[in-house]
């Protein structure tokens, strides 16, 4: 797959892979801000409030009729937060043209409708329409508020809350349902053209296509893109060690029946000059799959959950265990967690499962390769934090990790909050 | 082995039917470092009574989905998820109301992933201490499904629509049903479902069919296998036991889904074709550029957790379509508004042309993910079908033949509505 990344237009970056190993092409556009508490809502808001019409196709309807017509073009607002980078854009996904039935070209139009949504909005007197703010901010809110729905994301993202009470990583993608609640429709037409005006914008194209091609098709359709003074100045506050002495304990409860247990940690000191390899290794090792020590003992062994996994977010610096749990086997499962990071710490990592955890990495990365919805995610992460390494790559440099090295991970590695969502039983069996 | 060839959608299928009964579906695709390949036995949550000539037998509920649990452990005690894994393949298993589906993806080493995949999947192993433990972490499973808005909405539909058929029932199971599944039953289960002539084994990725071929040759048993037959209970009749149940949880708005029984089709292109036109008749009503979504959108009374689609297993179809709504039965009446106005009026001719468009875009996407591309394979050839032939047939389907389906499948007597409400503080 060959990589091309250039400045297309000041504070522009497209980064293009071409291949022809997929149905569809993917093509995406991203703006880049600090994320803060006062902002991310606004800045979440934006795309959803596009996506609603623009000027030639000014109603949902009319802006899906027109997706439909392109072989079912995708376009969906997507927000997201690299460490405390907040990103908010547009995925579109689109047919290859050499599939199509009657020889078309969806690439141009696509970039055309992208180009659309983000700068031509459907608007009265220069302002988005009051009607579309308002029905997206409660969608918005709801959506916030919906996360309970989902018990194991709910928790996390509330370890993650305690956990950095005093740093913006606290603030979820969407903001919070209060910031949500104040936003006004003059006021966010102000704040949208602050940000296309500001924000270091990132594109990402995966297809068929040459580097060439889709740069002149963005060009071209995005050609009244105003820019003002780009702000470069963006990052990622990352703490090293825990607030307090001792990890903090927080316990909320919920009627829900199985309990939730994430274990919040910092990565420590080994974030002085983070090396992804070992870090990602280390992290298979402890809790990434089926090989992990938290599989094997916390699951298999003495089934205390139906599942334990560890993840890492190295923007941030944070490592974070994920279990569900019954609430009568919470001190059993938070010490057998904090064991097994023990048991890594004094070298217990044998060669058995040092080798399935970098293969287990090495397959995952390789994978990679293979979707474009991940490779768009990779690449985007490496534009924020001014990589280049390719998956490969990294699989590569994952084979030569030596059991130390991982092991010195989990050294650096300090807990800081231990959150638990304890069922209070009342969930019924219904229909039963 | 048979070779087919898609030239319009780039798509190259090889196929064989071996002596032992089992159907292989292998997709060559070029330039991908990922292979996988499901191993899937047409035996479901819903098939709990069965004949192979003999008598009718009985089984409790879960049986298949604990059956799946407990097919990864292996005679010298070792675990295959593990094996599998140190290998640095990524294997799963799922089990629906009329499928058990053993898959993994690797990058490496994918002849040697797919020989332990059809040892371990043809070789049972159980004892009354694993299957003891087991009953503790489908128990764990269990009450985590139960806690899942998303099942609540869907089982309850089921309980609505179904007034006697097993895919009314979750297929893990209860507590007091998985606590009767004894390690002979599960011998007996695998030797009737996982015999050769009962399976599909379906792959994708840059592989050599013929080397797929051979493998499942010399690993699986030789001899094919009565294909057992399942008792689903007395027929079903056309409309819903119940028209509306409401059941409120920890959720921060309603969820809801609106279902119908549909006959399916018995099998073959029809089957095929039916699907085809069950799907494209719901994108006309209810997809993203519906007047129905787009306008219940702009009221507020849907969001974009909106979906919509048709289950087929163990003798069943249902159109469940649903999502998020702050008044769910409002989305129901103008859902029903849309049906009369389709069945009154037709089909207009530049919407039906757009949505076949959508559909193929749609279809095209599906193609690149090896989940979906070997579970629709799957499908196929227990549905007696080839799903790669959607993409011509579509171009066949007639806005007559929608209509007809909305008209027949949909209106307001056959609609039962599934509600789950936040509780009230």
């Amino acid at each position: 797959m060959e990589k091309v990344r250039s400045e297309i237009m000041p504070g522009v970056w497209l980064t293009a892979l071409r291949t022809d190993k997929f149905k569809t092409a993917c093509l995406s556009v991203n703006l880049l801000t600090q994320l803060c508490r006062e902002n991310a809502s606004q800045n979440a808001l934006i795309p959803f409030v596009l996506r609603r019409g623009t000027a030639k196709h000014p109603d949902m309807a009319a802006v899906s009729a027109r997706l439909d017509e392109l072989y079912g073009a995708a376009v969906e607002p997507i927000v997201r937060r690299v460490g405390e980078i907040q990103c908010v854009g547009f995925y579109s996904s689109f047919a290859e043209d050499a599939l199509l039935p009657r020889g078309e070209s969806v690439l141009s139009a696509a970039a055309e409708m992208l180009a659309e949504l983000l700068l031509r909005p459907n608007t009265r007197g220069g302002l988005f329409l009051p009607d579309y703010v308002a029905s997206e901010r409660d969608k918005l809110a709801e959506l916030i508020r919906s996360r309970i729905n989902d018990r194991q994301g709910y928790a996390l993202q509330r370890c993650i809350e305690e956990m950095c009470c005093y740093e913006n990583y606290a603030v979820g993608r969407y903001g919070d349902e209060k910031n949500v609640e104040t936003i006004r429709y003059d006021r966010l037409t102000k704040h949208y053209h602050t940000l296309l005006a500001q924000s270091p914008i990132e594109f990402f194209y995966c297809g068929a296509a040459e580097a060439d091609r889709v740069a002149l098709a963005l060009i071209k359709a995005f050609l009244t893109l105003p820019r003002g003074e780009i702000d470069c100045d963006i990052g990622t506050d990352v703490r090293m060690n825990a607030v307090e002495d001792s990890p903090r304990v927080t316990v909320e409860e919920k009627s829900i029946s199985q309990g939730k247990l994430v274990l919040g940690f910092r990565l420590g000191e080994c974030m002085d000059d983070p090396d992804p390899a070992p870090l990602r290794v280390f992290n298979a090792a402890y809790g990434g799959g089926v090989t992990s020590k938290l599989f094997a003992n916390v699951r298999e062994k003495l089934s205390l959950c139906y599942y334990a996994n560890s993840m890492l977010e190295t923007h941030k610096g944070l490592l974070l265990v994920s279990s569900g749990i019954d609430a009568a086997d919470y001190d059993a499962a938070r010490d057998e967690i904090l064991a097994q990071l023990d048991a890594l710490r004094r070298g217990e990592l044998s060669d058995t499962e040092l080798t399935a955890a970098k293969n287990a990495l090495a397959s995952d990365l390789r994978a990679v390769e293979d979707a474009q919805g991940e490779l768009e995610g990779y690449w985007l992460a490496a534009a924020v934090d001014g990589d280049d390494l390719a998956p490969l790559e990294l699989a590569a440099l994952a084979e030569d990790v030596t059991k130390e090295q991982a092991v010195a991970v989990a050294r650096s590695v300090v807990c800081d909050e231990i959150y638990f969502l304890k069922g209070d039983g009342t969930e019924d069996e219904d229909g039963e | 082995m048979e070779n087919k060839r898609f030239d319009n959608i780039g798509e190259n299928l090889y196929t064989a039917k071996l002596p032992d009964g089992l159907t292989l579906n292998v997709a060559a695709k070029p330039g991908y470092a990922t292979s996988f390949a499901a191993f899937a036995a047409n035996y479901g949550g819903a098939m709990r009574r069965f004949s192979t000539g003999g008598g009718w037998v009985d089984t409790p509920a879960g049986v298949a989905h604990f059956l799946e649990h407990k097919m990864f452990d292996m005679p010298d005690g070792d675990n295959a998820l593990n094996v599998l894994s140190a290998n640095g393949a990524d294997p799963n298993a799922y089990t629906s109301a009329g499928m058990t589906c053993y898959y993994f993806e690797s990058t490496r080493d994918f002849y040697d992933n797919l020989e332990m995949l059809l040892r371990f999947v043809s070789t049972p192993y159980f004892t009354a201490e694993s299957v003891k433990k087991e009953q503790g972490i489908i128990g764990q499973e269990i009450s985590m499904t139960e806690d899942s808005p998303g099942f609540a909405v869907y089982i309850n539909l089921m309980k609505l629509l179904y007034a006697a058929h097993p895919i009314r029932d979750a297929v893990a199971g209860t507590q007091q049903s998985i606590a009767r599944i004894t390690p002979e039953i599960l011998y007996s289960c695998h030797k009737v479902f996982y015999n050769p002539s009962n399976m599909a084994l379906c792959a994708a990725g840059d592989i050599d069919p013929e080397k797929v071929r051979d493998i499942a040759l010399r690993v699986l048993p030789a001899e094919p296998g009565p294909v057992p037959k399942a008792d689903f209970g007395p027929p079903e009749g056309e409309l819903p036991l119940e028209k509306r149940s409401e059941t409120a949880m920890e959720l921060s708005a309603p969820q809801f889904l609106i279902g119908a029984k549909v006959p399916p089709a018995p099998g073959g292109d029809a089957l095929l074709r039916q699907k085809l036109i069950g799907q494209l008749a719901l994108r006309l009503l209810c997809g993203t550029s519906s007047d129905f979504y787009t306008r219940l959108y702009a009221q507020g009374l849907l969001t974009r957790d909106f979906d919509y689609e048709i289950d087929y297993a163990a003798g069943t179809a249902t159109v469940v379509i649903g999502g998020e709504s702050a008044r769910p039965d409002q989305a129901l009446a103008a859902f029903s508004d849309a049906v009369a106005r389709a069945a009154r009026d037709g089909l207009k001719k530049a919407d039906f042309d757009r949505a076949v468009r959508a559909s193929y875009g749609a279809r095209l996407r599906g193609l690149e993910d090896f989940d979906s591309l070997c579970s629709s394979l799957a499908d196929g050839v227990f549905g007696g079908y080839c799903s790669l032939d959607a993409f011509a047939m579509l171009q066949r389907v007639t806005p007559e033949e929608c209509a007809a389906y909305i008209r027949d499948y949909l209106g307001p007597d056959r609609l039962a509505l599934s509600v789950i409400t936040p509780r009230k503080e």
